[in-house]
């Protein structure tokens, strides 16, 4: 008996001080962590319900906020063109890397080479990619149009100055520059594949095609899950490009959300009310992000 | 049981056949090739078309067919751009805050992974889903309460307001731990044996194997404080502590008519991340390739 209570001592001794000892390496980071971000993330909610400007003190009203943004007419074009951007970029972008990365796959010589100069958009600066499609796109003499003109087309789009074209415009940038990096992802995710599975398949007879669909995608199905929701959720949040190439216009035609967030917050000083936005555009981050948590079994295929 | 080798010779079908294959194949290969290239041409071009354009004069930055080699380079808009907006000083905040913000994130992230991934404590799995569970808010839900204590601590408008958001991302806690998670025990418990206190072994065994996992989260940070262009966007008001991107995205607003101007003053800012990128390409690469690992 006393030898047990003496080890369940000597155990909770062992506990306390493994504590201790995991404190100290954690305390740097947790004291930053918890009041740079995890009170920020609490406070986020609780400033939601408040009307709060940097002049009158803060004052709780509760739901007005939300009901003043479904009146709101910027906020509900500016959520409309956020969907938009979202549903059209997230599916080309997957789509390009996704090809990219099956060709880079297929024994293509210098993959290292064609690699970096795909993946280098993602890494080279927002301001300096948005300038230069800034120019590229100019309506009069960009080069692009340029182009256009010599290949017969008259009268080519105006692109960022025009409210049809301005976010189509953003949109190409925006799968040019990041297309590279989720092909990375998607290149170690082929990676992973068994080569005897190919080999079995050629065997029995099957295409390139045939391979691709019951070999190819339904192993990559974990890297696809991941990627899907890393280029859903960067989507949402769409700014710097936005901010840079057009200012949310020509009239609304490019305001997304964090645009409206950004110019609420940091501009009117409505601190409650860019809140409240906010948070809508973190509930649609969570359903996403719990949606697919919850349906991957189904279409998730872990390899072990 | 020899003479069936003479009895099988090749039909003249089959070998066709096999041209056929070989064609199909040669096909293919060339089909693959042209998409690639293309597609790296397409990824390249703009980055050419701005060096090229930042050596010309004003009137021929828009020439067309695009003079992609300008006969008479204007090196002079590189000396230009220095004088014309305080480039240097934009240069040295940024290298400043990305100095520092890096050293601090290598130092916080990895002591703190190192408690997660090793150190067995009765709160340890509660409070790495807090860390987990902030991952996934998005930094524009957090900007405004952010804004609000920076304002409460009379820090708006400091490169410290910057560096105190960024130092402690927990990213980096994530990425670290999935690096020391791979590490085997043994090691650290013979360290123990040896008499090595929980730090010695920490700083002795764990960072020199870690190396790999600190230079992919170091060049990540480097990279997104270079060119990081929101949080100094929001912070920043004073033209003596803007970073590089704002003194760019200023300069734009003030000389928006001089394009070549501006893409001199685009390449300067792009230049260190190349350098960066083409040395430590590889660590880019592991980096994604971990954090895209399941937990």
């Amino acid at each position: 008996m006393t030898e047990k209570k003496s080890k369940s001592k000597k155990g909770k001794a062992i506990i306390q001080r493994n504590r201790i000892t995991a404190y100290c390496f954690l305390l740097p980071n947790f004291i930053g962590f918890f009041i740079f971000t995890f009170i920020p993330v609490l406070a986020a909610f609780v400033l939601s319900f408040m009307q709060w400007d940097s002049a009158n003190p803060a004052k709780f009203i509760g739901l007005k906020n939300f009901e003043l943004m479904f009146k709101d007419s910027s906020f509900i074009i500016s959520f409309w063109n956020t969907i938009c951007y979202t549903f059209t970029t997230v599916p080309l972008t997957i789509i390009v890397a996704l090809a990219l990365a099956v060709a880079l796959n297929n024994g293509v010589k210098g993959i290292t080479v064609f690699r970096a100069i795909h993946f280098f958009p993602h890494v080279a600066s927002i301001v300096a990619i948005s300038v230069v499609w800034q120019f590229l796109y100019n309506a009069d003499f960009g080069p692009i149009n340029m182009f256009l003109k010599t290949m017969g087309i008259n009268d080519p789009p105006r692109w960022t100055a025009s409210v049809q074209w301005a976010m189509p415009a953003v949109i190409i940038m925006s799968v040019w520059k990041s297309a590279g990096y989720y092909m990375v992802m998607f290149l170690s995710g082929l990676k992973s594949i068994s080569n005897q599975l190919y080999e079995a398949a050629t065997i029995d007879g099957a295409n390139a095609w045939e391979k691709f669909w019951s070999i190819t995608l339904p192993m990559l199905s974990p890297t696809m899950f991941f990627v899907v929701i890393m280029c859903l959720i960067n989507s949402f949040k769409v700014f710097d490009q936005i901010y840079i190439m057009t200012e949310g216009g020509p009239g609304r035609a490019t305001s997304v959300l964090v645009y409206q967030i950004y110019s609420q917050a940091f501009i009117n000083f409505k601190f409650g009310y860019a809140s409240a936005m906010a948070l809508i555009l973190f509930l649609i981050i969570f359903i996403i992000t719990f949606i697919q948590f919850r349906f991957q079994e189904k279409w998730v295929n872990y390899t072990n | 049981m020899t003479t069936n080798i003479h009895v099988n010779p090749i039909k003249p079908s089959t070998l066709s056949r096999i041209t056929k294959m070989k064609l199909y194949h040669i096909a293919g290969k060339t089909f693959l090739y042209a998409i690639i290239v293309f597609s790296s041409i397409t990824m390249i071009l703009p980055f050419l078309w701005m060096l090229s354009a930042s050596l010309k004069t004003e009137m021929n930055v828009f020439d067309f067919p695009i003079n992609w080699i300008p006969e008479n380079p204007v090196w002079s808009n590189y000396i230009v751009i220095w004088q014309k907006i305080d480039l240097l000083l934009f240069y040295f905040n940024t290298i400043k805050l990305t100095f520092i913000i890096t050293t601090l994130q290598l130092v916080t992230c990895s002591l703190a992974a190192y408690a997660f991934a090793k150190i067995e404590f009765p709160e340890r799995n509660l409070l790495f889903l807090g860390y987990i569970a902030t991952m996934m808010v998005p930094f524009q839900v957090v900007m405004i309460p952010q804004f609000i204590i920076m304002k409460y601590l009379n820090l708006t408008d400091t490169h410290m307001a910057l560096i105190l958001l960024q130092a402690f991302s927990p990213f980096g806690v994530f990425l670290m731990r999935q690096f020391y998670l791979n590490i085997p025990n043994e090691l650290s418990e013979a360290a123990r044996i040896d008499g090595l206190s929980e730090f010695g072994i920490y700083l002795k065994v764990m960072l020199p194997l870690a190396k790999p996992a600190l230079a992919s989260l170091g060049i990540f940070t480097f990279v997104f404080v270079w060119n990081d262009f929101l949080g100094p966007l929001i912070y920043i008001n004073s033209n003596a502590k803007k970073t590089i991107q704002l003194g760019i995205r200023m300069f734009i607003s003030q000389y928006s008519a001089e394009y070549s101007l501006i893409m001199a003053a685009s390449v300067c800012s792009l230049l260190p991340v190349i350098i960066i990128f083409i040395s430590a390409q590889k660590f880019f690469v592991e980096g994604i390739a971990m954090s895209g690992l399941k937990g």
